[in-house]
């Protein structure tokens, strides 16, 4: 089964439009949406979670379509979003006190397991916690009622790299479990690379590609050489490339790079860039 | 049951994994019939994509190296001596290859190379 199952997703705005768009997210794996701001993850994810209605397409959650039933599938979705929000005067303790209201599988012990694992105050009002804080609080709620799919809009963000590694790891563990996936959008794609197992591409509401993240990285490369060589390479086969004073660099598919030439992998941030330069 | 994963070197994941765990079996640090972690545990501890565990696996079942029994997970195949064999030979052309692309810059012919050769294996 799959976790997550869109075809032809199509929505329009003025002056921007997500334009069919289609992928999957196996169950018991991590995809990572990627793209500018305003390339489309948000609106994707507002649509999956039937906040938006689209003008077209389908999604699948869960096994089920979320124009049925969507109320009962969301008990198993855990849902944190860029910016998390509870009632200013709420502290920890009372939020999870209304969670365990709000959810029919609230598990309180997991709650506060999380609450000491992120150093969260017990007794601390809401509008005083920092950013961070904020999103660490998201997080241990969206895991809290034991979903099976957990979707992050951005939830990375604004993290600082310590906790931002936690919250990472954090993930791993979900997924452990083979019935456990994750859609994370970001725009931080060194966390996406560490994260995902497939990764999309958005940009300006098309989906440039959904594909198996190491297989992805390694079919492309960075060639290094001087200018006179890199111009050589046939212009269809680069990506993108660099000149500067001292040689050039082009970043192309593995099998294009010409022989003798200093070859080096690259991480999602290069590719990423490459493509969305080469569009242009 | 050690692997160590270099996310620089151009080798694909699930290469360095099959090449390692290759190399435990073959070194009998690896025994038979001995079980290996399960491919979301694996995955998850290397902190690598499922599906790249999942293909090393894939390629090392296919070789003989292990063996998958359906909802117990998989485990080091009979060492096969055949296998073993094919291995070495190939790593002894590999290595002769090299001798061979190197000896000319000494003006070695194959006639001094095999008398070299003799000579070292009196030693």
């Amino acid at each position: 089964m799959n976790a997550i199952e869109i075809h032809n997703l199509t929505k329009h705005y003025d002056g921007f439009s997500l334009d069919n768009v289609s992928f999957t997210l196996p169950m018991g794996c991590i995809l990572g949406l990627a793209g500018e701001n305003g390339a489309g993850k948000s609106t994707t994810i507002r649509c999956i979670l039937n906040a938006i209605r689209p003008d077209a397409g389908d999604i699948h959650v869960l096994g089920k379509s979320n124009q049925t039933d969507f109320a009962k599938t969301k008990e198993d979705i855990g849902v944190v979003l860029d910016n998390v929000s509870f009632p200013n005067g709420l502290t920890t303790r009372q939020v999870g006190k209304v969670m365990s209201k709000t959810y029919r599988q609230w598990n309180a012990d997991l709650f506060e397991q999380y609450r000491k694992r992120f150093d969260l105050p017990e007794s601390k009002c809401f509008r005083d916690f920092s950013r961070g804080m904020k999103m660490k609080l998201g997080i241990a709620v969206a895991m809290s009622h034991d979903p099976k799919l957990l979707i992050l809009d951005e939830a990375t963000s604004g993290l600082d790299p310590v906790i931002r590694d936690e919250v990472v790891e954090l993930f791993y563990e979900f997924t452990r479990d083979e019935q456990h996936s994750i859609l994370i959008s970001s725009h931080i794609l060194s966390d996406l690379e560490k994260l995902c197992d497939y990764i999309a591409f958005l940009q300006k509401g098309k989906l440039l590609l959904c594909e198996e993240k190491d297989e992805l990285l390694s079919r492309y490369c960075m060639v290094q050489g001087s200018p006179e060589e890199i111009r050589a390479i046939e212009p269809a086969k680069v990506l993108s490339e660099k000149h500067t004073v001292y040689g050039a660099s082009a970043i192309l598919r593995r099998e294009d790079a010409p022989r003798g030439l200093q070859t080096s992998s690259i991480g999602m941030e290069e590719l990423f860039i490459a493509m969305v330069k080469g569009e242009h | 049951m050690n692997i160590l994963i270099d996310n620089k070197s151009g080798t694909p994941i699930y290469d360095q994994i099959y090449t390692q765990v290759k190399q435990q079996i073959i070194s009998g640090e690896l025994r038979e019939d001995e079980a290996l972690p399960s491919i979301r545990s694996l995955a998850k501890d290397l902190r690598i994509s499922v599906i790249t565990t999942k293909r090393a696996y894939e390629e090392l079942e296919r070789d003989g190296f292990i063996y998958t029994v359906a909802g117990k997970g998989s485990f080091v195949a009979a060492r096969n001596t055949e296998l073993l064999r094919e291995e070495h030979l190939r790593k002894i052309e590999a290595l002769m290859q090299e001798i061979l692309h190197l000896a000319p810059a000494c003006g070695f012919d194959v006639d001094a190379l095999s008398e070299m050769l003799r000579l070292l294996s009196e030693e």
